[in-house]
Parts: C-alpha cells; structure tokens; sequence
C-alpha cells in the first residue's frame, strides 16, 4: 500500500494524534446535518400526511401512504417500470460507446487534445441546457429532424417516438461521462501488457479481450453502476424535456417524487416514495457488487 | 498504486507503447478517423445549431448564420435578467468551488497522509453517499432551510451544493495527495518546519493540478445545478442560471433566439472552464477514484 510509508497515529505527539479527526470534521458535520439527518426524516415524514397546502390535515398515518403506493397508486408502478427500462438502455448504451469512444481518443493522432476536448464538452452541460439545445433539434418547424425527413409532428409529443427521443439525448451528455472514466482505466494499463500481447502473436481482437477488458473491469463496473445511481436520479433532463409526458409516460420514480414535491408539496407521500427509492436503489446496487464481485482480484 | 505512478507519467510519452500506432495502415482510417468523425458531428451538430438560432434574426431560416445578429442576448440579458441570473451563478459557483476545495483539501489529506481509527469508515460514508439522489432530498432538505431561514438565499444553495461536491472531491484530492511523496514534507520539517509550515511551503504547490481538477469539478456541478435551485429560491432576482433557462425554455417557447441565446450564456462559462482542465480531469480520476 502506499501509505505504508506514512506516520500512523499512534507514537505521535498529541496534537497531532487529533490532528486528522480535526480535518475531517468539516466533512462529517456537513454530512450528518445534510445527509444523515436528512435521511432520518424522509423515513419519518414517510409515515405521517404531511402537505404544505393542506396543514389541516397533517398527522401521523402509520403506513397509509405505503398502502397507497402499492395498492392505490399506478403511477407508482408505471414510473418505477419507466426507470428501470431508463436505467438499463441508457446505462448500456452509454457503456458500449463510452468504451469505443475511450479507446478511439486514446490512439495517438494529430489534434487528439483538441478532438477529447470537443467529444468530452457535453459533460459540462447542465440538463437544463441540453433540453434546451435538443428542443431547438426537434422542433417540428424549425428543428434538425426536418433535413433528416422525419414527418412534420412533434418528436417529444409523440409516444412511440419520445423515448428514442429522451435516450438520444441524453447519451449526447452521457457517454463523455463513460469515456473519461474508462480513458483513466486505460491510462493505467502498462504498454508492457501489449507489447508482449503482441510478442505472442495475439491480434487486435484478442488483445483487446485479454488485456484491455480485464484491467478495465473494475473501472467498468464502478463507471456502471454510478452511472445506474445517477441515471436513476436524472431528473433535471426529463424534468425540462418531457415534463414526464405525453401522459405521463415518461414519468421516472424520482421525476414523481419531485412533482409531488415541487408542484404539489406533498411531502408525506412523497417520502414514502423517497423510501421506496431508496431501498430499491440500495438492494439493487449492492446486488450488482455481488454479482460483479468488485475490488476482487481478477488480474491473477 | 503502480497505477498513480503511472498516471503521474504525461500521457503522450506513455502512448506510443500500444503498438501499431502511427503507422501507415488504411485500416485505420475506417477504426479511427470516419468513427471520431462521426461522433464529432455528433457531439458539435448541437452546439452549433444552438449557436445559428442565437446569432441570426427571428423568422430565419438559413442554416449558416449570416447576417449576425445580437438582438437575441440582448432579450435574454437585458429584459429577461440574464444578467441577474448570471451574477448569481457565478456567486453561488465560486463560493460553493472555494469551501468545497478547502473542506475536501482538509479531508484529502487526512486520507492520504493519516491512518487514524475510522479511516475505513470515513471511506465507506463517503462512497455510499454517492447512492443518495438529489432529487430524493428534496423535501427534508428544504424543510431544514427552511428552518435555518435560508429558503430564497444563495446561501441555502452554496451549501447544498458544497454537501453534495465533497465527498467524490475529498476522494480525488486524497488521490493528488497520495502522489506527493511524504519525504519531501519530511525534509521540510527535519529542516525546522512545523507540519502545517511544511504543508504549504512544500506539498500545497504541487497540488495545483488537483486544486484545479477538484475546483473546476465543484465549479461545473453547482454552475449546472437545477433541482436545488428551483425548490429553493422562488424569488426572481435570486433565480441561477439553470432555473432561468428552465423559465425560458417554458415561457418562451416560441422565442427559439432567445431560447438559444440563454442557451449559449449558460454554455460559455462551464464549456471554457472545462476545455482548460479536461486534461487534469483524467489524471485525477485515474490517480484517485478508480484505483482509490
């Protein structure tokens, strides 16, 4: 390990055995108060009716809202249908041309500096912004889908066109995501590997199965499964571009729980919509870790 | 850890180890060039089409912008209050970048430099935060500035925002500073100086690359931050960026030069920053998140 060479707590002068708790303290105040605690909260409001605009009404309710959002509520089951089928196309798609992307600017060629910093740009643009450059590309009138020969009706409008709509536009912002982690990965893999992949008669193919992808894996599965979370929680993107719509189709779990909170201030369900989130979240990622068996030593 | 010493090396003296490259090989026109070209259209088309709405006039139609025009920004910063929104992005952005460099510059280095009881807590806390979604904390988050009286103040977003920064932050710094070898601020203090002398004197200059990687990262994330913003400030003269372009994109839908106008004010800022530092963003994740 690197730190092996690195003062460790014990044996030290006093002041400096406290000396890392007091640096990391900002961090763990600023995470208990906006985090933790929060967390604690949305489990409590969860069981209680809780709406600004109906303050009348506010109370405990055990398990009310939970037996509305199983038993009473299609909403809850379409958007969560909604997001699983967001999650695993855009995060798969992403991947695969994340990956090509990656090793395409890792060659060597004239002006690649000024090519990954071209690819690479949608990643520092906001949601917000990308819905407002893809409207302007689907727009029925005046849009780009009018060279391409696309009929002359809203894209977004449309609901066997709108999720091909969303999934383009979001890998636009979303695979420079994947080709900057998965970059790093291949930075990291020693040129040694392919020299003597080579030596050995292996091709471009076999080289690229036998020494790339596994000294990507980790990479891979980390890049994943943040991108999964995040995919998860994108709600800026849809928010703006859909509104959810047409007739709620789009609608993701916390694309809903964000309505309930902003439009109708609804903050009693939409914890139990949060806790529902939460847990379906935890349980699948650690699930994946499993099955991935990430950090386990697969070079050997 | 080989890792971190490799990623230190510069990129293009490590490249030209995967064989094959640069030679003259037709099949690398169809596996490199028509692909990037492909993605590159791809990638700019979209730009640019925003940029030809705000620069030619209102009912154009040519794709090439020509004659220009700037009546578009002046709609969007004058008489929509661009110029507000901008003024309080960037406030919010260099406050939430300087406390998010600072606090995740303490924890970095108690990372890398102390093994203290906790340690693989800390790690673990801070990696599962990343499963916590934003948008989830909504609604007890505006319930706890509400009660600090911060809804409808910056401040409320800074914070926020700065919470949200740290912890990846703190991951990639302690990465940087793992790759500044302690001997050298051993030197300094059997030279006399105190270990926090020595830490500014000899290790802080050398984290410029992470100071920049870990600023710009937080700069970017709280410049492009909407859910927050839009639960958290209702009064139009504290709006940010992302929010107003989010009004824009609803009230004036019809207004495509003005739409794209804001487009490009919200654009500039992030785009620059991060053609400055796309470099030392590939270094710091391969330095510190992927290998931590």
């Amino acid at each position: 390990m690197a730190l092996a060479s690195t003062p460790t707590a014990r044996g030290r002068p006093r002041a400096l055995r406290w000396a890392p708790y007091m640096l990391i303290s900002p961090t763990v105040l600023l995470i208990a108060v906006f985090l933790v605690y929060p967390i604690g909260s949305v489990l409590y409001y969860s069981l209680r009716n809780h709406n600004l605009t109906k303050p009348w009404a506010n109370g405990f309710a055990g398990l009310d809202n939970f037996r509305e959002m199983l038993f009473h509520d299609p909403l809850f089951w379409s958007s969560l249908g909604f997001t699983v089928k967001w999650v695993v196309v855009e995060t798969g798609l992403q991947l695969v041309l994340g990956l090509a992307l990656a090793l395409i600017v890792n060659e060597s060629f004239i002006g690649r500096g000024l090519a990954r910093s071209m690819v690479f740009s949608p990643w520092a643009v906001s949601g917000v912004l990308t819905t407002g450059i893809w409207i302007l590309l689907y727009n029925p009138t005046t849009g780009i889908v009018r060279y391409l020969g696309a009929p002359e009706a809203a894209v977004l409008g449309n609901p066997d066109t709108v999720f091909g709509a969303l999934v383009v536009t979001e890998l636009w912002r979303g695979v420079p995501f994947f080709a900057i982690l998965l970059l790093a990965g291949l930075q990291g893999i020693p040129g040694e590997l392919y020299e003597a992949a080579a030596v050995d008669g292996a091709g471009r193919t076999r080289r690229f199965r036998h020494v790339t992808l596994p000294h990507l894996r980790d990479a891979i599965v980390l890049a994943t499964l943040l991108r999964s979370v995040w995919e998860f929680n994108n709600v800026d993107l849809i928010y703006t571009l859909t509104g959810g719509g047409p007739a709620q189709i789009t609608t993701t779990l916390p694309l809903y729980v964000a309505q309930r909170a902003i439009d109708s201030k609804d903050f009693g369900y939409g914890s139990a919509l949060t806790t529902a989130g939460f847990v379906i979240l935890l349980f699948c990622s650690l699930l994946y870790l499993r099955l991935s068996r990430f950090g386990a030593d697969h070079k050997g | 850890m080989a890792t971190q010493v490799i990623a230190r090396t510069p990129a293009h003296a490590r490249i030209g180890a995967a064989p094959g490259s640069r030679k003259k090989d037709p099949g690398r026109v169809l596996r490199l060039y028509v692909p990037l070209a492909l993605y590159l259209a791809f990638t700019l088309i979209p730009f640019y089409w925003m940029i030809v709405f705000a620069l030619r006039p209102a009912g154009s139609t040519t794709p090439i912008p020509w004659p220009i025009t700037f009546e578009h920004f002046d709609t969007v910063w004058n008489d929509i209050g661009y110029a507000v929104f901008f003024k309080n992005s960037v406030i919010v952005g260099v406050l939430a970048l300087f406390s998010t460099t600072v606090i995740a510059l303490m924890g970095g280095y108690a990372l890398a430099r102390f093994r203290f009881r906790g340690r693989t807590a800390f790690m673990v806390a801070l990696l599962c935060t990343q499963f916590i979604p934003g948008a989830m904390m909504l609604i007890p988050l505006f319930t706890i500035f509400k009660g600090l009286g911060l809804i409808n103040s910056l401040w409320s977003l800074v914070v926020a925002d700065t919470v949200f920064n740290l912890p990846l932050s703190i991951i990639l710094m302690s990465g940087f500073v793992a790759a500044v070898p302690f001997q050298v601020e051993e030197a300094a203090m059997v030279d006399g100086c105190t270990r926090m002398r020595a830490f500014f004197a000899v290790v802080l200059p050398q984290l410029r690359p992470g100071l920049i990687a870990v600023g710009s990262f937080a700069f970017i994330h709280t410049w492009n931050n909407f859910l927050f913003a839009l639960m958290f400030i209702s009064r139009q003269d504290n709006f940010t960026i992302p929010v107003g372009l989010s009004y824009t994109i609803g009230e004036y839908s019809a207004d495509f030069g003005a739409l794209a106008a804001g487009g490009v004010v919200a654009a500039i800022p992030v785009v620059c920053v991060f053609a400055v530092i796309q470099r030392y963003l590939v270094h710091g994740i391969s330095a510190g998140a992927v290998k931590g």
